[in-house]
């Protein structure tokens, strides 16, 4: 199966290594994986703070990167969204296209791959951080709102793997306050949040928080490293791809 | 042009394309013993019920359970002889002194302990929320699933008022600490009758 | 509209400097979305119950006018007399000529967001008539001079110390006094005179139903019946939005309401009014006050589905960190924030900001009012309406031509990780507040693309 890779600017620039798990675990499941290398960026900083007017261009880039892929895959929960949900190139079939056949990586897996099974360890005590993008948005997991039967997405993906012991949490999808640009703009509404949340995982006892989306994990990683915790962060694909 | 015809003016010429309701929007709860469920959300809600044989078993439990009290007020003529209070006056700023009034219930509901009442049981209608405390009798056969049975059953504009209580009045205003007896009744006996 | 004195970003940096505060403040409020949880996850059919209910308000919205007229005609049948207001300085004056014409100079009023947008409260007082609310917590914040905090719980922002000494101050009772039975036992004992001495009360309405000409006014203290049922003029102002087609969708609606709000499967007491008693005269005032305008957006016209049960609030974990008064404005949260900016541009541009986008609000919304998207949308409008500084923008143009175009980002990624300095989360120049609490990622000595193109030689 021949998969295009969007890697998203900031995995891009500061965390490569989530790109590079992402990669290798797509390759490991049989996927042959192209990176198109003119890629840039969704647009979403521009449109969540209110100028998706300006986004003509790099909208179209990203149809020009990715239009030729049945399958498009990427680490991140909230980009993905925000390509299906808002991407609309001058080609507009073409922007269609990209928008049913872009999936966040734990949706690829669950869904398209249909993975059942993962041979790697990680003898943890992990906590899941639900980003509300993957979460609400793509429906990675039901939310605690609803009157609905329960599943995860992410939780099943993280259940394969042997050693790995996920802590329940007081608040399972709680946001962590990145929410793009409101991390600077609300400066102290998004730390205390992120600060909120550090402490959920910090009472139940959790050496790694991991989740679908590095902008939360890097926002979180920002606190814990300030507050000279133990707890490290890591994405999912560099959990699942051992 | 008047502000009524400016508002209606402009909510037409505003007002989306007309969009038809044909949506579901009863349905049904179904509740293995509606007198046990009722007892439970009032007791939920801050009330108690009791199930009684007779008027004289509901005046036994007055007298049991109020027996220190003066100013009591019905409207149920089997039980007139616990009142001290006349309900037979003009304004209603008399009842300001009024301890228990004890009134009858049209009918109730399981799942929210509701009970109905309106200007066919209340001679005022300030009488169930400006007394000390309160007591409602309804009949067994009168509890109902829920409030879509509920709409179904009472006219609601056969009188000019009319209105559901689930408990006794309450508040939790002050950091969400709950407080009985806001500025309606502070308790409320239902006695439901078989 | 006069000037806020501080945007929501800076309230709430006030609000946060006591950190303990927020914390009592945010588990408070998050002891009310569980309860709402506890009590919805009773009802099996609970989101089916939510679709009809966005269904009948999506349907009240389309034949709004003829709805309003119905109502009109069968509550004027019904001794009602109706009054219209174009905005809240008119409503204001339609109340204050009823008061006028019964020759008296004081009214007490139950829980009404209405009255708080329109700002009666302040207006009655410059024609020197006195308002008491009777909401406690309403009642609470009015003698602090305050405004509500929360639509539902309007004190929510005070600790019983705070209620303690308040009441100490205006109601005599003992000093140091913190116990909630006692200090509500005093409010209860100096509302009663209120009720039994007001010759005029005002209410809000819940619902008010086309059907039958009648409205429907929910309250758990009984506050808005004491206060009507001994007054000869009972006046009811509403929103033109708070119409529903039936009766029988009063089912729907009450089983949606207090659960959503309190978690309780009721309120105390749903008064249905259709007739003034026997003497007594009975108003009720339509108001607009920006509602058809709003009506007139297809993005925002269905925030007007709201039922005002404050889900949002409860669950939204910025406003319980910022408490209700960082939203400067009467009906704060989530749904106040894209309420407001219909009301005024300008005045409320920061409050669709003021949100992570995360979505909870729309969750537990139970008209299914998509709130996340409309602040969303919001922020659209309000930069293309030029109320979004120039900083801002210029820092974003910047950031889009880097992203547009492959080799400048290429350029500018190399040139030390441009996102470092103009990254999305730092427009501004920003990055010293990203760093006052967090710290920044560690940089790595290759991208990702550089990896690729070293490691599989670019294919």
């Amino acid at each position: 199966m021949k998969v295009a890779l969007f890697i998203p600017c900031y995995i891009d620039q500061f965390y490569p290594q989530v790109g590079i798990a992402t990669l290798q675990l797509l390759e490991k499941l049989g996927c042959e994986v192209i990176f198109p290398l003119n890629q840039t960026c969704c647009g979403q900083p521009m449109a969540n703070s209110g100028f998706e007017h300006l986004n003509k261009d790099c909208d179209n880039n990203f149809v020009e990167n990715f239009k030729d892929f049945d399958y498009i895959v990427s680490p991140s929960g909230s980009c993905t969204l925000h390509v299906k949900e808002h991407l609309h190139g001058s080609d507009e079939q073409a922007s269609t296209h990209i928008r049913k056949h872009l999936y966040e990586l734990s949706e690829f897996l669950t869904d398209i791959l249909k993975v059942e099974s993962l041979s790697v360890q990680f003898p943890h005590r992990v906590g899941l951080h639900q980003s509300c993008h993957g979460q609400r948005g793509l429906k990675l997991a039901q939310m605690s709102e609803l009157v609905a039967k329960p599943f995860s997405k992410t939780e099943h993906l993280l259940n394969m793997v042997d050693g790995l012991s996920l802590m329940e949490l007081d608040r399972k999808d709680e946001c962590c306050g990145f929410g793009g640009t409101f991390c600077v703009t609300e400066e102290a509404i998004s730390v205390k949040m992120g600060k909120d949340r550090i402490s959920d995982h910090t009472r139940h006892t959790v050496e790694y928080i991991t989740g679908t989306d590095v902008s939360c994990l890097m926002h979180l990683e920002g606190i814990l490293k300030r507050q000279g915790s133990a707890i490290k962060v890591k994405h999912i694909a560099e959990i699942l791809n051992g | 042009m008047s502000s009524r015809e400016k508002i209606l003016s402009a909510i037409k010429t505003n007002q989306p394309d007309y969009q038809e309701l044909n949506v579901q929007f009863k349905f049904e709860s179904v509740y293995e013993n509606l007198y046990e469920k009722f007892a439970e959300m009032l007791s939920f809600v801050g009330g108690k019920a009791m199930e009684v044989n007779s008027y004289e078993e509901i005046k036994a439990d007055v007298r049991l359970h109020y027996h220190d009290v003066t100013n009591i007020a019905t409207t149920i003529d089997e039980l007139s002889e616990l009142a001290d209070f006349s309900l037979n006056i003009a304004d209603p700023h008399d009842l300001e002194t009024l301890n228990l009034a004890i009134i009858e219930g049209d009918f109730a509901v399981a799942e929210n302990a509701a009970i109905w009442v309106s200007e066919k049981q209340l001679p005022h209608r300030a009488l169930p929320m400006i007394t000390q405390y309160l007591a409602i009798v309804i009949h067994k056969s009168a509890i109902i699933t829920n409030m879509h049975r509920a709409y179904e059953r009472v006219k609601v504009n056969e009188t000019g008022f009319g209105t559901f209580i689930s408990g006794p009045s309450k508040t939790a205003d002050i950091e969400q600490s709950l407080v009985i007896g806001a500025h309606g009744a502070r308790g409320l006996m239902v006695y439901v009758m078989n | 509209m006069n000037n806020i004195k501080q945007d929501h970003a800076s309230a709430s940096t006030e609000f946060n400097k006591d950190e303990a505060h927020v914390d009592w403040h945010d588990e408070t409020l998050w002891f009310v979305r569980s309860k709402r949880d506890k009590a919805v996850f009773q009802i099996p059919e609970w989101e089916q119950l939510r679709e009809a209910g966005s269904q009948i308000k999506n349907h009240v919205l389309s034949n709004m006018h003829d709805y309003l007229v119905e109502f009109e005609k069968k509550a004027t049948e019904n001794g009602i007399k109706i009054h219209w207001a174009a905005d809240g300085q008119e409503h204001n004056e339609i109340v204050y000529s009823i008061i006028k014409n019964e020759g008296v100079n004081r009214m007490v009023k139950s829980k009404s967001m209405l009255t708080e947008e329109c700002h009666l409260n302040e207006f009655l007082k410059e024609k020197g008539v006195e308002v008491i609310d009777s909401d406690l917590g309403e009642r609470i914040v009015q003698m602090r001079q305050e405004p509500p905090s929360h639509i539902v719980l309007p004190a929510i922002h005070l600790k019983r110390a705070e209620v303690g000494e308040t009441f100490h101050q205006h109601l005599g009772t003992e000093k140091g006094a913190t116990d909630p039975q006692y200090l509500t036992e005093a409010a209860r004992q100096h509302l009663r005179d209120t009720f039994l001495s007001r010759k005029v009360a005002l209410t809000g309405v819940n619902f008010a139903i086309a059907e039958t000409g009648g409205f429907v006014v929910c309250t758990n203290e009984g506050n808005a019946d004491m206060g009507v049922h001994l007054a000869d003029v009972h006046i009811a102002s509403m929103g033109f939005e708070k119409i529903i087609p039936k009766v029988e969708h009063l089912g729907v609606f009450l089983r949606l309401l207090a659960r959503s709000a309190t978690g309780q499967p009721i309120t105390t007491f749903s008064s249905h009014f259709h007739k003034p008693r026997a003497g007594q005269k009975m108003h009720i005032i339509i108001v607009d006050n920006g509602r058809t305008k709003q009506l007139g957006r297809p993005d925002f016209r269905n925030s007007l589905k709201c039922i005002r049960c404050a889900a949002c609030f409860n669950t939204c974990p910025v406003y319980r960190r910022s408490g209700g008064h960082s939203y400067h404005t009467a009906i704060a949260g989530p749904i106040g924030s894209i309420l407001a900016p219909n009301l005024d541009m300008a005045r409320n541009a920061d409050l669709p900001f003021a949100s992570t986008l995360c979505g909870s609000c729309s969750n537990v919304c139970p008209v299914k009012i998509d709130i996340h998207e409309q602040l969303y949308k919001w922020r659209q409008v309000l930069v293309q309406e030029g109320h979004v500084s120039s900083v801002k923008s210029l820092g974003i143009k910047s950031m889009s031509t880097i992203l547009s175009s492959p080799s400048f980002y290429r350029t500018a990624g190399k040139l030390g990780r441009f996102l470092m300095k103009n990254s999305p989360f730092m427009t501004n120049n920003n990055l010293n507040v990203w760093y006052q609490h967090r710290d920044m990622p560690d940089v790595p000595k290759e991208s990702f693309r550089e990896w690729f193109i070293r490691e599989k030689g670019g294919k």
